[in-house]
């Protein structure tokens, strides 16, 4: 077990993929020479040539679809998005190709790719370059979406979605790059699909993904203390989603809330809500809460980011009003 | 004209066609059963269309058999073909038998893509024909990714592989067309970027889409060589591609072969074409491929008229086979819906049918209301 960045989890597991088989490959922006924007993959160029490691011209649509008919090739090229706004430039590709050329062609071929890039706000990055929107992936049959949350989930799901034979977009975030913590050091890979308890709890639910995890893990440690036990669900996956996971941990809470990144309106949580009512409302003793973006483009001020962003402190009032609206402690 | 691009020089007779003597007739007799089976099952197509038993948009290469079956006759079985949605003929000609594209088509099992695809999305993995493509040009960045598959794995050479991407005069105009060229200029890749210049996009003329109408020389600002070859002379169509091909190889340098041909009918089956005068339809019928190339056999004693129209029949005989194998088989099972949308199975993807309720995972609590 070592100690290990989110950034370091990712570059160890890309090198360890790619010493493990030759049709990996790197393709994207200025990930060889400059080394990555976000430098996860520093050395690499140095390490692998630029046969393995391929810089790109700014050409998302491009190299996302070559990526994509190398991908078909047999090929398992990894490419790096430099924020996941970027990816709308190659939407097209990612949706009418990569997610459809298996099915549509009657399971002939198959799309290896991975496609890595960061989401997040609270960067003061603006309205542009801020965005959430996974769930335009996730909402998408032929994708996976996975968003892990810790470093040891960056090592097994990365190394997971190279593995696959369908395209997997692995979302990373901006604010999670720095973060720590202890990573197994034998290879392993992890379920995409499945969804993980990070904390158990009695009172109240709280189901998030990437970054809103780590904030919903805090706050649930700081409630423990004040006597309130919050069960955490990370969802790691939001194509598939861990359906199943939700509802069983929904039934022994009763009690639900959602944390997300992106917007409100269509969201993560929508998804979330509308399954738990579904498969445990004869459990719920209260609404199911959504604790998401305001519905702006992010402003780059401070305080206004801010508070267009779910924070902890958002989050610790709704669990408190869930849990009052319903007389907690009963 | 720059040496970077060029019409493509070929010895014509004085009426404008390749000469045929020198030519081996056995081919040449290939190529015109090619054309004629194009020819019949095309429009044999549109008579299907029109009784609805094949669906959704069904575009035809009724005119193109010429650029269809020269293109080709050059491309190795090792090569890669990448297609548009105007793609029956390609595959006939690649050597996906009939019924199977007829079947296609129709929507069965025994189609190219079990039914999964339809006209527009033919695809044979053994023959590496990697699929048409219903979004106008979204098989360029694949194919240019194909290539460099190949050049990841493969020293150049004159047996390498290579990769031919088609491409319609109105899709030179998406950004992912440029991009592309320029990845491939940049990355010496092992392909070939044919321009199927029929003269339309749907309604629209190439001197209405393109501020540079002479669509070999799109590729000039990636410093790419490019080519334009008449597209109803189906040698000069093949020894170009042929040149082309052989570039992309040995050199690992990728090019642009437009080829100038004309569509016959609408836009697709249902298009009547109404943008065209009919002078203008009435001259595109007398620049018919298919009579020419019949005609010229004919006049170099390669083929006699018996045996030109015996080609013609045996055609029609193949197309009806088609149809009626395609009338036969099954359509896809329902069992078969949930069975493709991944390759690698994975927990908790959703195999819900309209109506059926979650997989919200086994209620084990006894709690109840
Ligand atoms: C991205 C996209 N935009 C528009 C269309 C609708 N559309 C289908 S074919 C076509 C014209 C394409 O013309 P061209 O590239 O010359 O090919 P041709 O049909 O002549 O073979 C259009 C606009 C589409 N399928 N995809
Ligand atoms: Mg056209």
């Amino acid at each position: 077990m070592t100690t290990l960045t989110y950034r370091q989890a990712l570059h160890d597991t890309l090198r360890a993929e790619m010493l493990r088989d030759d049709n990996v490959l790197l393709m994207g922006e200025e990930i060889g020479v400059f080394e990555g924007s976000y430098k996860i993959t520093a050395g690499l160029l140095a390490e692998f040539g630029p046969r393995r490691v391929k810089d790109t011209p700014i050409c998302e649509e491009g190299f996302v679809g070559a990526a994509i008919g190398a991908a078909m090739l047999g090929l398992r090229p990894v490419v790096e998005i430099m924020t996941i706004n970027f990816s709308l430039l190659a939407i097209d590709q990612i949706v009418n190709h990569a997610a459809k050329v298996h099915a549509m062609f009657g399971g002939q071929a198959t799309v290896p790719l991975v496609i890595r890039t960061p989401g997040g706000g609270g960067q003061q990055l603006a309205a542009t370059h801020s965005q959430n929107i996974e769930v335009y992936y996730a909402h998408m049959p032929g994708l996976k979406v996975v968003a892990p949350a810790t470093p040891a989930d960056a090592k097994g799901l990365l190394a997971a979605a190279i593995r696959d034979d369908d395209p997997v977009l692995v979302l990373e975030n901006l604010a999670l790059y720095n973060t720590k913590g202890d990573v197994s050091d034998d290879p392993y890979t992890l379920d995409i699909g499945r969804a993980a308890v990070m904390k158990q709890g009695r009172d109240i639910t709280v189901i998030s993904y990437s970054r809103g995890a780590v904030i919903a893990l805090q706050v649930a440690r700081r409630l423990e203390e004040e006597g309130i036990s919050v069960e955490v669900i990370d969802l790691r996956s939001l194509r598939p989603l861990d359906r199943p996971a939700i509802c069983a941990s929904v039934r022994k809470t009763s009690r639900a809330i959602v944390l997300e990144d992106d917007w409100l309106s269509y969201g993560v949580g929508a998804e979330v809500a509308a399954t738990i009512q579904e498969g445990a409302f004869d459990y719920l003793d209260a609404p199911v809460r959504r604790v998401a973006a305001a519905e702006v483009p992010l402003p780059y001020s401070k305080p206004l980011e801010s508070a267009a962003l779910p924070d902890a402190a958002d989050l610790t009032k709704v669990i408190k009003e869930t849990l009052d609206a319903t007389r907690y402690p009963a | 004209m720059s040496d970077q691009v060029r019409t493509a020089g070929q010895t014509t007779t004085p009426d404008g066609h390749s000469d045929l003597s020198g030519e081996p007739p056995e081919p040449l007799v290939g190529y015109y059963r090619q054309m004629a089976l194009i020819r019949a099952f095309e429009l044999r197509a549109a008579e299907m269309y029109t009784k609805a038993k094949i669906g959704g948009y069904c575009h035809l290469n009724l005119g193109e058999e010429a650029t269809v079956v020269g293109l080709m006759a050059a491309l190795c079985p090792t090569d890669y073909l990448f297609a548009t949605y105007r793609e029956h003929g390609y595959a006939l000609a690649r050597g996906v038998p009939a019924e199977r594209v007829m079947a296609e088509l129709f929507g069965k099992a025994t189609g190219t893509s079990g039914g999964w695809g339809g006209s527009m999305h033919l695809f044979d993995a053994d023959l590496r024909l990697l699929g048409g493509y219903g979004i106008v040009g979204g098989q360029i960045p694949l194919a240019t990714g194909a290539a460099l598959a190949i050049s990841y794995r493969a020293e150049p050479g004159e047996r390498a592989e290579a990769v031919m991407c088609l491409i319609g005069d109105g899709a030179t105009n998406i950004g992912a067309f440029h991009e592309s060229l320029n990845l491939a200029a940049i990355w010496h890749l092992p392909i070939v970027y044919v321009i199927v210049n029929n003269g339309l996009g749907m309604g629209t003329p190439v001197s209405a889409s393109s501020a540079e109408p002479e669509l070999y020389r799109r590729g000039c600002a990636y410093r790419m060589p490019g080519t334009r070859v008449d597209g109803n002379d189906v040698l000069a169509v093949r020894d170009a591609a042929a040149g082309a091909l052989d570039r992309a190889r040995s050199e690992r340098r990728p090019s642009i072969l437009e080829a100038v041909c004309y569509r016959l009918r609408g836009h697709s089956v249902v298009d009547p074409a109404r943008y065209r005068t009919k002078e203008e339809t009435d001259r595109l019928r007398s620049l018919d491929p298919l009579p020419q190339f019949r005609s010229q056999l004919i006049t170099a004693g390669i083929l006699d008229g018996e045996e030109a129209s015996r080609i013609d029949t045996d055609a029609e005989q193949a197309v009806s086979a088609a149809v009626a194998f395609a009338e036969d088989s099954p359509f896809p099972g329902q069992d078969q819906l949930f069975a493709r949308t991944y390759a690698t199975p994975v927990p908790n993807t959703s195999t819900s049918l309209p109506g059926e309720p979650l997989d919200c995972g086994p209620d084990q609590s006894d709690r109840t209301g």
